[in-house]
């Protein structure tokens, strides 16, 4: 932590701590260079795990979060920027961790936040012609396609 | 390679559609191979078949409901899924769970851990050709089974794992069930390893094949088995132990080949070593003691209480009706499920269900690699790659 502060004291926002997790706030810009610098000098090589919330209809709604694991050091951090709804668009991990490859296509497919520079940004889980990003909070857990008619507002007899 | 005059021109390689409907992709993965002659070139793994949108339903269920959901991931690790979901609904709490339902979780876990490997086993032996080492590992597999009924009453989707402890006291008869289960197992295992670890088509099959970098096995995320094959002793239960891990006693195996061998010896050594936690385990598990903790309006009170305490029966029913509300915040926990790392991320914001539920799960991260792992090797031994990396595609599709 003070280390990061130390390097760039921009790049901590906000640090939250919550059940002995330490979650750093980075600003959206400087999320790559963040997490390049926690990868070669802090020694978090392992990319544990990437993901998202949706905080809709808050402003901005978006919440994107990496799990980041030292294994030498054996700690923990999560790294966290906050993305807006009308452009939900953030710096690409896998530069620095090949392993974000999968995860963060997996972010893109079920809550449409795009990853700029990412090699082969297509859906993962669901087809390529669905429509909509299914983890989004005001997207209906029963979807769109098989709600009956009857139940959608507006329809008349 | 002779160059292969096509309707669209001249080519030297053929496109393979692998799965979604071929056994040994163990599910319904789907791989297009581009092949030169019998070389694969490219790899591209397309997942998906198996989607059922289980972290989009956990938002619209109470905390306690999720837990049927969770056996339905990974389901040859339902109370691995069970645990972890578990953990971190309780780390999001701030709530102490009994040694003694510790102990039971623990032992529970690591006959599953037991129970996933003997089916990889089986199933991989029989992609390979080895037709008896399947019949051998579901056999044993099942006595397992026949344990998990008798504690929780399901044998696969068992949900015995609860928010605050486990499900049921423990069934009358247990420790002579599993110290059976424990005699028998370790001359089965010794069966096994005369069958395969010398038996020569195994070892040509599976030596110097898909061999993998530590360095890169570690960049691409990769947990469990697969990781400690190319040689990093790096498992949670020692790292960041949860569930009193700490207070065991057991080996993390390792080899520093990497290959799908490596992978073979690394996963049958651990089941030795999960034979020691539940022999362990079992001697800790006390007669008397609660399986839950006492937690009112989380944790279901005792069905007695129930009946004679006008409190407990007005916390059952808020319990099963609206359920519990955490405090706003996150919590991430990572156990080392058969597979890798398998973390659960809840996020809350104080209402009774679940902000959202995320599971990292092992068989995705893992099978990210697969690319890197096959090209350049042939087609036969594609089977073995996907075989040894031991994916479930319950758990990489969710």
């Amino acid at each position: 932590m003070k280390q990061l502060r130390g390097w760039k004291a921009d790049a901590v926002a906000e640090v939250i701590e919550f059940r002995g997790e330490t979650t750093i706030v980075v600003p959206r810009e400087l999320l790559r260079e963040t997490a390049e610098f926690c990868r070669t000098d802090l020694g978090f090589n392992f990319l544990a795990d990437a993901t998202s919330l949706d905080r809709f209809p808050a402003e901005p709604r978006f919440e994107l979060s990496y799990h980041l694991t030292s294994i030498p050091n054996k700690t923990k951090i999560r790294l966290r920027t906050r993305v807006s709804g009308a452009d939900p668009t953030v710096d690409s991990m896998v530069p620095v961790w090949p392993g974000a490859d999968w995860l963060e296509r997996e972010i893109f497919d079920l809550m449409g936040i795009r990853f700029n520079g990412h090699p082969d940004l297509r859906r993962i889980l669901l087809p390529d012609d669905w429509e909509g990003h299914p983890l989004r909070r005001d997207y209906p857990t029963e979807g769109f396609r098989d709600i009956p008619q009857t139940f959608l507002p507006g329809f008349k007899k | 390679m002779t160059t292969v005059e096509t309707a669209t021109g001249a080519s030297k390689t053929m496109v393979l559609n692998m799965g979604p409907q071929h056994p040994s992709t163990h599910g319904v993965l789907r791989v297009a191979l581009e092949l030169d002659g019998e070389t694969v070139v490219k790899a591209v793994p397309d997942l998906g078949y198996l989607h059922t949108g289980i972290e989009k339903s956990c938002e619209n269920l109470t905390y306690s409901q999720a837990i049927t959901l969770t056996d339905r991931m990974d389901y040859l690790n339902p109370l691995g899924n069970n645990l972890v979901y578990c953990l971190a609904v309780e780390k999001l709490l701030g709530l102490e769970v009994p040694k003694r339902a510790q102990y039971i979780r623990v032992m529970m876990v690591e006959l599953q851990r037991i129970s996933s490997h003997l089916v990889w086993l089986g199933t991989h032996a029989i992609d390979m050709g080895a037709m008896s080492v399947f019949l051998y590992c579901f056999r044993e597999r099942e006595e397992i089974l026949k344990i998990f009924e008798r504690f929780a009453g399901q044998r696969m989707m068992t949900s015995y794992i609860r928010i605050g402890g486990v499900a049921l006291e423990p069934p009358a008869g247990w420790r002579e069930m599993i110290g059976k289960f424990l005699k028998m197992m370790p001359g089965r295992v010794d069966d096994y390893e005369t069958l395969l670890t010398e038996n020569r088509i195994w070892m040509s099959r599976l030596k110097n094949i898909g061999v993998i970098k530590l360095e890169d096995a570690i960049a691409y995320g990769m947990s469990g088995p697969t990781l400690r094959a190319a040689g990093l002793a790096h498992d949670n239960r020692k790292v960041f132990p949860y569930s009193s891990y700490e207070e065991f006693k057991f080996e993390v195996p390792t080899r520093t080949d990497s290959d799908c061998f490596g992978r073979y010896m690394v996963r049958v050594a651990e089941i030795r070593e999960s034979m020691k936690i539940v022999e362990q385990a079992m001697a800790k598990i006390t007669d008397q003691g609660a399986v839950r903790t006492e937690a009112p309006g989380i944790v279901p009170p005792d069905r007695e209480k129930m009946k004679t305490e006008m409190e407990a029966l007005i916390y059952h029913f808020k319990i099963f009706t609206e359920g519990f509300s955490p405090p706003p915040g996150d919590a991430y926990v990572a156990i080392e499920s058969p597979r890798g790392e398998l973390g659960c991320y809840i996020a809350s914001d104080g209402s009774p269900k679940p902000l959202r539920c995320h599971f990292r799960s092992p068989s995705f991260v893992n099978l990210q690699a697969l690319p890197r792992i096959i090209e350049g090797q042939l087609l036969s031994d594609v089977v073995a790659c996907i075989g040894t990396i031991d994916i479930v595609l319950g758990d990489v599709d969710r």
